[in-house]
C-alpha cells in the first residue's frame, strides 16, 4: 500500500543540495515537510529500490530533472477559486484600476494558467482588458506551456461555470471557450493581453511595477524567510497604493513587510500598499 | 521544543463529528499533549467546525494555520481544502497539492507527516467513516513508532474505515467509545 522506505531526512537534504548545486533551482527555504512529501511520492510511485538509484537518477537524466520539477512543484489550480476572492476583484479592485489609463497585473506562481484566464475573464467583462497586460509567471516550463495553451480538460467547465456564477459572473460561461472532444480551448481574445514567462520567486527579481499581484497558495510552500523576501519583492514591484491577492490561507503575520500593506478585504485575503 | 511534546492526531469522516463532540468534554485543560483533529466536510463553513469544538472542550480550539507552532493543550483543526503537515521544527504547513483518496485534507497525509516529526510521541487515532483514507496513514505511522488505535467498528456510526485499518494493518487498540475516552484521558 505504501512504500517501506521513508526517506529521511537528511537524504532529503542531500537531493535538495543536488538540485541546487547541479541546476540552479533553489528548494532548500521551501517547506521541509511538504517538498519531503512531494520527493517520497515520485520515490514510491517509480519504484526506486533504494534512495542511491534515486539520486542518480536526477543527477545523471536531464528529461527526469524537467519531470520531477513538475512533480515537485505543486500544480493545482482552478477557474474562479474561492469565488468570493475574485468577486471582491470585481467589486473593489477593478474599478480602482479602471481609472489608470494603463493596466499592470502581474500573476506569480501561475502554474497552469486557470486563474489567468479568470482574470482575464473579468477584465474583459469590466471593458478593461483592451487597456490591460496580464504578466504570468512560473518557474515551472512544462505547466507555463500549458497555460499558454488554455486548453483545459471540458469535465472541470462545470465546476468552473459554478465557481464564475458565484464570483459574480452573469454571462454565458461557455462563450469563453471552444468545446472540441474533451477539451475546452479559452479563446485568443483572452489570451492576447496575457504574457506567460518563466521566473523563480526564489532567485529572479522585480521586471516592472504593478497596480495588482496575485499570488495565491505559492508563498504556503515557503518557510518564513523566504516568504519575507518575496512579500518584500511584491511591495518592490508594486505601485503606491497598488493590491495584493494571496491565498485563502495566506496572511502577512510573519513578514517584515505586513508594515507596508493595508488590509482592503482580510478575509478575502487582499491588501494594498500603503502610500509612503 | 518537539522533542518532549506528545501528539494525539484525530482522523475521521462521516459518523465522526459525534464521537468528538462526546470524547472533547472529558478533557480538562491540564491535558498535556497537543492535538490535531482531522475531519473530512464540505468545504465552507471551517469557522462553525472550530466553533462548534470549541464550545465542548475547556482546551484552546483553533483553525490550524500555516506555520502554527505545536504547543500542550491545544487542539488544531485542519482546514478544509489543504492537507495539514508537520515540520521538523514542530510547525504546521498547509498544502493544496492533489487530494488523497479523494480528500483534502487527508488522513493519511497528516499520519505520515506527523509519524515522521514525532515517531514515537505520536498516537493516531482513526474514527467511523465511510472512506479508505487513514490505513495507509496508519501504516507508516506504525513503521515510524507511533502508537495506533482505531474506533471500534461495531460501534462507528459508519464501520467501513476503521474496518478497512483493521484489514489493512494491526493497530495497537481497537476502542470502544467508553475506552475511547479513557485512553486519550490517560495519555501524558
Amino acid at each position: 500500500m505504501e512504500s517501506v522506505h521513508h526517506i529521511k531526512d537528511d537524504e532529503i537534504a542531500v537531493l535538495l543540495n543536488d538540485l541546487l548545486e547541479q541546476y540552479g533551482y533553489d528548494f532548500t527555504d521551501y517547506s521541509f515537510a511538504s517538498v519531503k512529501r512531494r520527493l517520497q511520492r515520485v520515490f514510491s510511485t517509480d519504484r526506486f529500490p533504494s534512495f542511491a538509484e534515486f539520486r542518480y537518477k536526477i543527477k545523471s537524466d536531464p528529461v527526469y530533472l524537467t519531470y520531477l520539477m513538475e512533480q515537485i512543484t505543486v500544480n493545482v489550480t482552478e477557474m474562479f477559486r474561492d469565488p468570493a476572492f475574485f468577486q471582491t476583484l470585481r467589486k473593489s479592485v477593478l474599478p480602482v484600476l479602471a481609472t489608470y489609463p494603463f493596466i499592470r497585473i502581474w500573476h506569480a506562481g501561475c502554474s497552469t494558467g486557470e486563474e489567468v484566464y479568470s482574470m482575464a475573464i473579468l477584465l474583459k467583462e469590466m471593458n478593461l482588458l483592451h487597456k490591460s497586460v496580464i504578466y504570468a509567471t512560473d518557474i515551472n516550463e512544462t505547466v507555463l506551456e500549458k497555460a499558454r495553451k488554455g486548453i483545459f480538460p471540458l469535465t472541470y467547465m462545470q465546476q468552473y461555470s459554478q465557481n464564475y456564477q458565484q464570483s459574480g459572473g452573469q454571462q454565458e460561461f461557455s462563450q469563453y471557450y471552444a468545446a472540441n472532444y474533451e477539451y475546452a480551448k479559452f479563446s485568443e481574445s483572452l489570451s492576447e493581453k496575457i504574457i506567460f514567462a518563466a521566473h523563480n520567486l526564489v532567485t529572479d527579481r522585480s521586471f516592472n511595477e504593478f497596480q495588482l499581484i496575485i499570488c495565491r497558495n505559492t508563498l504556503i510552500y515557503f518557510n518564513k524567510e523566504l516568504q519575507d523576501k518575496v512579500l518584500h519583492l511584491f511591495s518592490d514591484s508594486l505601485e503606491q497604493l497598488g493590491f495584493l491577492g494571496l491565498g485563502a490561507k495566506e496572511t502577512l503575520r510573519f513578514t517584515t513587510a505586513a508594515s507596508l500593506f493595508k488590509p482592503v478585504a482580510p478575509k478575502e485575503k487582499i491588501w494594498r500598499k500603503i502610500a509612503t | 521544543m518537539t522533542s518532549l511534546l506528545k501528539l494525539l492526531v484525530i482522523g475521521g469522516s462521516a459518523g465522526s463529528l459525534d464521537v468528538l463532540l462526546r470524547l472533547l468534554p472529558a478533557l480538562d485543560n491540564s491535558w498535556p499533549l497537543a492535538m490535531i483533529i482531522v475531519l473530512h466536510r464540505k468545504n465552507d463553513n471551517d469557522l462553525l467546525l472550530t466553533e462548534l469544538l470549541a464550545g465542548k472542550t475547556m482546551l484552546y480550539v483553533k483553525e490550524a494555520e500555516e506555520k502554527d507552532e505545536l504547543l500542550p493543550g491545544v487542539i488544531y483543526i485542519a482546514p478544509s481544502d489543504y492537507h495539514l503537515l508537520i515540520e521538523p521544527d514542530g510547525s504546521l504547513t498547509l498544502d493544496d497539492s492533489e487530494k488523497v483518496n479523494y480528500c483534502r485534507p487527508s488522513i493519511d497525509v497528516t499520519f505520515t507527516s506527523a509519524a515522521e516529526v514525532f515517531g514515537s510521541r505520536l498516537y493516531c487515532l482513526l474514527l467511523s467513516g465511510a472512506n479508505m483514507d487513514g490505513s495507509g496513514g496508519l501504516i507508516a505511522a506504525r513503521e515510524l513508532g507511533a502508537f495506533t488505535a482505531v474506533q471500534d467498528p461495531e460501534e462507528a456510526e459508519v464501520s467501513f474505515m476503521p474496518r478497512h485499518a483493521l484489514n489493512s494493518t494491526a493497530v495497537d487498540k481497537v476502542l470502544t467509545m467508553t475506552e475511547m475516552i479513557g485512553f486519550v484521558k490517560s495519555l501524558q
